[in-house]
């Protein structure tokens, strides 16, 4: 990196605004909350990509699934940017490098006169056949994600997992297992995840989660036999494994299902009570959020010497930086929410 | 250690009792002795360590982690073993090397204290996050997975294959780890050699009265006693072995150290335990604050002294009472009665629930319309030749409770149910109107979530869904538009309500579709049927 001395302050150019972080010397926002006339987006889960944008830069896999999910809202002017590739604006260097959070997801790296910014939207370090790994950047500023910030958080292998929906299916063969999953990523990845684990019959999906596996099979990520259970008898369904989104596992939808084993996959049920309040039986701890082991691990990776946190539970993550001689500090950003949200 | 904890976790979020007796039964087919053996006494009761007071346990802890980390965590979990589970630090350790559970259970049956800490932190060191979680619960004592004893009972009785009375008859005279009731269950062994004499004895119930049947009965062939609104206990003292049974067989000497050591007689008897407030039976209200404690002050002794109010012997001394008619049984109980504790100390622990005399039916139903001023929830109907029969035999014993209150209550709030109705609004929050200042305003006076049909419930679940005018997370909050009469057992002063008063046993009688919502009922008018 170039001599720190001549290099501008990171808080001089990137900033805290009410409308999300602005790259002043840019004029452009990352995943505003409100609509800008410039915005980078790092993926396309509803809280970060929000509709009515003028110029939307972004991957082409979420721009795509931007126009999928906003239509003509998607932002005016679209512009796709490749893993790795740079463009200058204004003077600011962007590339995009996965983030390994969802199809298309990714980090923005941005340099400007010396000084290095990485900001990693919401990332998972651990494999995910559905999207491209997270590479660690290495830079001055590392602005984090905290979802998962507290130890408690440990997600186990996703394998012993989905162990677990595969037995509940064997030991319940009258009844069926519903799995609660977010449409845009977590649907995919478990699917693929059960496909990785030898499970080759149709999977059975909500209504509202066959748009998104279409698209996700456009772009390459392909799912295995898929079937619409909204349209399937009690009795196709008993032995099966269903997916809905977590909004509909416990409602009105369900009643058409053979006496379902209710799983829900999903960082927070890591805690018992969290699952046991949702009415879980099966509690299934799959996140595309890193756990705490990956966000001090990459902390340590990418070298920063100052590291913003952007939402989620800040106060330990801020604690481990500091404690490693790190200047760190919660920016409190509204407009982000927890992962059931989404 | 690992499978234990594997059926813990389980156990815990299975909403429905067939779910866990399938996991339990298929968890004793599936593990080795002993392990199986002392599983079962940690749910069923019969093993309980406190050597790890939370203060200990976060001690240990905040010797491997950074207290402040710590702290936030605790906030967020909320549960101290679990969030000292998570939070331990992961060390890389072999599937082999993970403690059996009945290797943890012998050591902690020699140690001490000082011994167990130094112990505790290896042992987490070995196990996963979901196997500490289930050994800190262990050694606490708490292990709180929703299955009473008679549920892990019932599901050695179907493993086995026998009645669960045959299980009971055995249960109390055996000692963890079970090996020889294991090998019995799987017909690999003898039906396991126990001193019976302190063993719970399987209870007689009785149905509930259906009018109709009153004139196919004749009078003179039943007796008749007050219900009384306590719970139903099993007495045993024999040869210097003393215990309390609830009505399922579950060991409650614990809780009433004062019964307990009134148990000074060779006998068995089966009555109603009740408290007292000064000179007066308490209400059920009053008897809850005994009810389930692990520690009992000498404050709760002084202030709630629990009584056993007696209405059957089965046992004195050797002799086995049960096969007698019941008259017989009612004579032996009286006798028994004068010469051990009438004129005693023990009358303070002590009386006979009275035998009411009538002539016809009429005459008892005349009586039993003052049975709330007795303070009870109506009479009992025993045959006069009934032997004691375990289970609900039919046509022998009958209780026939007095009529229900009801009362007219505006549906306020509504929440979702759990397991098969977790996708209907089928928990409800009703109130009653009272004045204020500002006018009239609803107050809640009680939940109800039964008593209505299942068509029923699909109409209530679209009313709330059509009708909501405030979330807050899981419960709703619905225009006050539609009136429900409900019917209730009794109604108790509450200091946890607004409105003062809650109803006990409170369910849905009749939904008034028809009912304006301000015709409903007043809170003073339930006020007056508070019992003291």
């Amino acid at each position: 990196m170039v001599a720190i001395n001549t290099a501008p302050k990171p808080s001089d150019w990137v900033r805290q605004t009410p409308q999300g972080l602005c790259v002043e010397p840019g004029g452009f926002f990352i995943d505003p909350v409100r609509r800008s006339a410039r915005a980078v987006i790092t993926h396309g889960h509803s809280d970060h990509a929000r509709p009515g944008h003028g110029k939307v830069l972004a991957t082409a896999e979420t721009l795509a699934i931007m126009d999928h999910r906003l239509g003509g809202e998607a932002g005016r002017e679209r512009r796709p940017l490749r893993y790795g590739e740079a463009l200058d604006i204004d003077g600011v260097t962007l590339r995009l490098e996965p983030a390994g959070h969802v199809l298309g997801s990714a980090q923005v790296v941005l340099e400007w006169r010396g000084s290095r910014v990485v900001v990693s939207g919401d990332y998972k370090r651990r494999r995910d056949p559905t999207c491209a790994p997270f590479v660690p950047q290495e830079c001055d500023v590392f602005i984090t994600e905290a979802t998962f910030g507290l130890p408690v958080f440990r997600h186990p292998p996703d394998a012993e997992e989905i162990a677990r929906v595969l037995h509940a299916r064997a030991i319940f063969p009258e009844r069926c297992v519903l799995v609660g999953v977010y449409a845009l990523g977590k649907c995919q990845r478990v699917i693929r995840l059960l496909r990785e684990a030898g499970y080759e019959d149709p999977i059975y999906i909500h209504g509202a989660l066959v748009a998104m596996c279409e698209l996700y099979e456009r772009l390459g990520v392909m799912l295995g036999e898929l079937r619409n259970a909204t349209g399937a008898g009690k009795d196709e369904l008993r032995g099966e494994i269903v997916l809905a989104p977590p909004s509909a596992i416990d409602d009105r939808w369900t009643r058409r299902l053979p006496d379902p084993v209710m799983a829900l996959a999903s960082g927070w049920m890591r805690v018992k009570q969290r699952a046991r309040q949702r009415g879980v039986e099966l509690p299934l701890v799959i996140s595309d959020h890193a756990d705490w082991d990956e966000l001090t691990r990459t902390i340590d990776e990418v070298g920063a010497r100052e590291v913003w946190v952007t939402h989620g539970r800040e106060e330990g993550l801020v604690h481990y930086a500091t404690g490693r001689g790190i200047r760190a500090r919660a920016l409190d950003l509204v407009g982000y929410e927890d992962e059931d949200a989404e | 250690m690992k499978r234990f904890a594997r059926l813990l976790d389980d156990l815990l979020f299975s909403p429905s009792r067939l779910t866990k007796l399938r996991l339990l039964k298929d968890y004793f087919a599936t593990t080795p002795d002993p392990d199986r053996g002392y599983a079962l006494a940690a749910i069923a009761g019969g093993l309980e360590f406190r050597f790890a007071k939370p203060a200990t346990i976060r001690g240990l802890v905040e010797s491997r982690v950074d207290p402040a980390l710590f702290g936030w965590s605790y906030d967020f979990v909320g549960d101290l073993a679990e969030t000292a589970a998570l939070i331990w630090p992961v060390t890389p350790a072999d599937d082999a090397a993970s403690p059996h559970l009945s290797e943890i259970v012998d050591a902690l049956g020699g140690a001490t204290r000082a011994e167990v800490m130094a112990q505790l932190g290896v042992w987490l060191d070995r196990l996963d996050a979901t196997g500490r979680w289930a050994l800190i619960k262990l050694i606490t004592g708490g292990l709180r997975v929703g299955v009473s004893a008679r549920l892990a009972k019932t599901a050695l009785a179907e493993m086995g294959n026998v009645d669960i009375a045959e299980v009971e008859e055995v249960w109390h005279g055996l000692r963890p780890p079970f090996p020889g009731l294991f090998a019995w269950l799987e017909g690999k062994g003898p039906v396991p050699a126990v001193d019976r004499a302190a063993t719970f004895r399987p209870i007689m119930l009785s149905h509930a009265l259906d009018e109709g049947e009153l004139l196919s009965m004749d009078p003179a062939g039943f007796r008749a006693e007050w219900k009384w609104d306590g719970i139903r206990v099993q007495l045993v003292g024999r040869s210097g072995v003393r215990r309390i049974y609830s009505r399922t067989g579950d060991e409650i000497s614990g809780a009433f150290p004062d019964i307990l050591q009134a148990l000074t007689f060779d006998a068995v008897l089966d009555g109603e335990l009740l408290v007292r407030r000064g000179d007066d039976v308490g209400s059920f209200n009053d008897l809850q604050q005994r009810l389930n404690r692990k520690l009992v002050t000498d404050r709760m002794l002084a202030g709630y002294p629990a009584f056993v109010r007696l209405y059957d012997v089965l046992f004195e001394g050797d002799e086995d009472l049960r096969p007698l008619p019941f008259t017989a049984r009612r004579e032996r109980l009286e006798r028994w009665f004068a010469g051990n504790v009438a004129g005693t100390a023990l009358m303070a622990r002590f009386d006979l629930s009275p035998v009411i005399a009538f002539a016809d039916w009429p005459a008892l139903r005349e009586i039993r319309a003052h049975a709330r001023t007795r303070g009870s929830e109506g009479v009992m109907l025993k045959r006069a030749d009934s032997p004691y029969v375990a289970g609900r035999p039919k046509g022998l014993w009958f209780k026939w409770k007095r009529d229900a209150g009801t009362v007219d209550a505006v549906m306020m709030y509504a929440q979702r149910g759990h397991g098969k109705r977790s996708s209907y609004y089928s928990d409800f929050t009703f109130g009653c109107w009272r004045d204020t200042e500002n006018g009239a305003e609803l107050v809640p006076v009680g939940k109800a979530y039964f008593g209505f049909t299942d068509a029923e419930l699909l109409q209530l679940d679209k009313w709330v869904r059509n009708h909501t005018v405030e979330r807050f997370g899981p419960v709703r909050a619905v225009e006050p538009k539609l009136v429900c009469e409900l019917a209730f057992e009794g109604v108790q002063r509450s200091t946890r309500h607004k409105s003062g008063l809650a109803l006990r046993f409170p369910r849905i009688h009749r939904i008034r579709w028809d009912k304006p919502a301000g015709e409903a009922d007043r809170v003073e008018t339930l006020a007056a049927e508070i019992q003291e």
